[in-house]
């Protein structure tokens, strides 16, 4: 009952009233910024990140889980509301939660919503107090041969996994690669891709890179292919849910998160996939087979709490292993390496204050997301209302303060532009975003865990695959690398068979 | 590309244009060459005697990522000319069915490095202002009442909770120092 004494204690810090007002802060801006059509949860905490940079970590990282969780639930409004869904996790509450608004029900429809993001991330936080510890315990004898065959994998799920040619994510992963190596070596002092420059040798900042790929990127993309006509949102009254609603939807809150959580804790998407699955259970189970399609309130239900179960699956290995699962994990990573923390193993045993201040105030922020978010949804309805130009133009704006709050120079302006064009072009051509980032922040480290690994091994190979462990995640590379040509193996049998 | 251009077509030219701008992909093969190229000469260049510990110089990782690159623009090519397209990514705003509109990015592309050379002169307020109204006025926004309005209030209120509240220093300008 370790974990339980510490999450009392983290209970205290996240308690403490000005904590307790970031969290509200978090949460609220998160919400509204995630309800901003076109702004998905991963340009929202990259947006906010300067935000915090005047705090301490512990009040940082309270407000952040905020912003995660509001941005999230700001998400799914955007989708019920508007019907056109900017990132993937949202697309599910779409299909039943819009078709429930046009049918006036959009009030128990965000209701549903907001309840689901509730349970699900209550479960989901529940299991990540069970499971993290003792992920962290069986972690902290791992070695550098095991944190590089992690990473490792984290690049081959990335790449292939996600998107749907693995030859557009691997290009995307090499630049992000690229990206990282500007700078000193770390073992050395090496200057590499810096071409004398003084400001380049010391590396292109994450948050720069984050804020240049998502939100610059993004803006412009927009803006070249900006739509005349913007979709009209259905307005909304206060959410409620009557007697007979909660009787369909209790269950799907609560299966949902054991779809949502495993999935977050593995390189598979983050929200993507389990969204998607909770959709079909809820389908199949449902005893009101002929909504589907036209409003079915478990459609809405299952999938957000789903959807709110997998943020806090992907803390579990974001925390525990420093592996960031989904793009908002790998901006929030970036923002741990802001303040000089290595998320991995170590990290419940340096910084326990941190680490059970932010998952308690996990749990804090829910209640605020659920106490704040009933009654204002009429108002975060009208912000989708905002004028399309006013809101690129501000996305710009806050994306040059962000740079520019980094170290106060110029030059970085103009590294967030190119970095925000090369996003561009990613887009243009259907290079996945994701892989790049992931490799700006996991290469360097990569890097130095396998120097590291070869350094004991005096250079044999072999020193990469000497435990168990890294073994172990080989093989399950070398399965997600297969995958691909065992499918296709497995159909032309079928195939050929009958 | 030789079938294309050699044919007995009566305007070999605009056929040319046209196979180009199907196969603009081949740009991106281009530019991760050029990158590849880039990392590979710096890696190779590199003067690795100072300090090395391990076997695994710093030249190592650079290698292989330039290698990486190199293969990746190779691999791309050949899907490219086989007919596989990127997807272009859509989203809440975007509009796919029409071409892209690059006035718009060029203008937005010339107000943000205008803003970032003219915010140490003139100061966050007032560069943030600028950005904001021009980028907004590139995005069609045409309202001259209502635009530098909301723009000079969102830049100065952004330096007060920054500069102010939150203890993150963002540069006054004279205008800051005016008042």
């Amino acid at each position: 009952m370790d974990a339980l004494n510490s999450l009392l204690d983290g209970f205290g810090t996240a308690l403490s009233p000005l904590n307790l007002l970031w969290a509200a802060l978090g949460v609220l801006l998160g919400t509204a910024i995630g309800v901003l059509p076109g702004i998905g949860p991963a340009m929202a905490v990259a947006l906010l990140l300067p935000v915090t940079y005047g705090l301490n970590p512990i009040a940082a990282f309270i407000m952040f889980a905020g912003i995660y969780y509001g941005a999230m639930f700001g998400g799914s409004t955007t989708s019920i509301l508007l019907n056109t869904p900017g990132e993937s996790a949202a697309v599910v509450a779409a299909m039943e939660g819009n078709p429930m608004a046009k049918a006036g029900r959009g009030s128990q429809a965000l209701a549903a919503a907001a309840i689901g993001h509730f349970a699900g991330g209550m479960v989901g936080t529940i299991l990540l107090v069970a499971l993290a510890p003792t992920v962290a315990e069986l972690a902290v004898d791992i070695g550098a041969p095991d944190y590089f065959a992690i990473m490792v994998l984290a690049f081959i799920a990335v790449t292939s996994v996600l998107g749907s040619s693995r030859i557009r994510g691997l290009a995307s992963l090499l630049i992000g690669l690229t990206i990282g190596l500007v700078g000193l070596d770390q073992m050395t002092g090496q200057q590499r891709l810096t071409f004398g420059s003084l400001q380049l040798a010391d590396g292109i900042d994450v948050v720069i890179v984050a804020v240049g790929l998502f939100a610059i990127g993004e803006a412009l993309w927009v803006a070249a292919h900006l739509r005349r006509t913007t979709g009209e949102a259905i307005p909304v009254g206060r959410p409620w849910l009557g007697r007979a609603d909660v009787k369909r939807t209790w269950k799907s809150w609560l299966r949902g998160p054991f779809i949502g959580f495993p999935f977050g804790a593995i390189p598979a998407g983050g929200a993507e996939i389990p969204t998607f699955l909770s959709y079909v259970t809820e389908k199949r189970l449902s005893k009101h087979k002929d909504e589907w399609g036209k409003g079915a309130i478990e459609g809405v239900a299952g999938p957000e709490s789903a959807a709110s179960a997998s943020a806090a699956g992907t803390l579990v290995s974001m925390l525990t292993l420093g592996l960031p699962t989904t793009a908002v994990a790998a901006v929030m990573l970036a923002a741990f390496q802001q303040y000089g923390i290595q998320p991995g193993p170590l990290l419940f045993e340096r910084e326990p204050e941190l680490v059970w201040g932010l998952i308690a105030s996990l749990f804090v922020g829910m209640v605020l997301l659920l106490a704040l978010n009933l009654p204002l949804a009429p108002l975060w309805a009208k912000l989708l209302r905002i004028p399309r130009p006013y809101l690129y133009a501000g996305i710009m704006f806050f994306a040059a303060v962000g740079a520019y709050a980094v170290g106060g120079e110029v030059i970085d302006l103009v590294i967030l532009l190119i970095i925000g064009l090369i996003g561009f072009g990613m887009r243009r051509y259907g290079l996945p975003v994701l892989p790049a980032v992931i490799g700006v922040i996991l290469g360097p480290n990569a890097e130095q865990q396998l120097r590291r690994a070869l350094q004991i091994s005096d250079g044999s190979v072999t020193g990469l695959v000497n435990t168990p462990f890294a073994v172990t995640v080989y093989a399950v590379i070398v399965l997600l690398l297969a995958w691909p040509l065992l499918k296709k193996a497995v159909i032309r049998n079928r195939v050929v068979s009958p | 590309m030789t079938t294309q251009s050699t044919g007995t077509s009566p305007a070999p030219a605009t056929e040319r244009r046209s196979w180009l701008r199907d196969h603009s992909e081949l740009g991106v093969c281009v530019l991760l060459l050029v990158l590849g190229v880039l990392v590979l000469t710096d890696a190779l260049t590199m003067d690795v005697d100072i300090a090395q510990r391990g076997p695994v110089g710093p030249r190592t990782v650079p290698l292989v990522v330039g290698g990486g690159l190199l293969v990746i623009a190779a691999l791309l090519a050949v899907d490219v000319l086989r007919g596989g397209r990127g997807q272009a990514e859509s989203g809440e705003d975007v509009d796919l069915s029409e071409p892209a509109d690059w006035r718009t990015v060029a203008l937005l592309t010339g107000v943000f490095l205008g803003a970032a050379v003219l915010i140490n002169p003139l100061g966050f307020p007032v560069a943030g202002a600028l950005l904001f109204w021009g980028a907004a006025f590139a995005l069609g926004s045409r309202r001259f009442d209502r635009d530098p309005l909301i723009a000079a209030v969102l830049s100065l209120a952004t330096y007060a909770v920054f500069n102010n509240l939150l203890g993150v220093p963002l540069p006054g300008g004279p205008l800051m120092g005016a008042l």
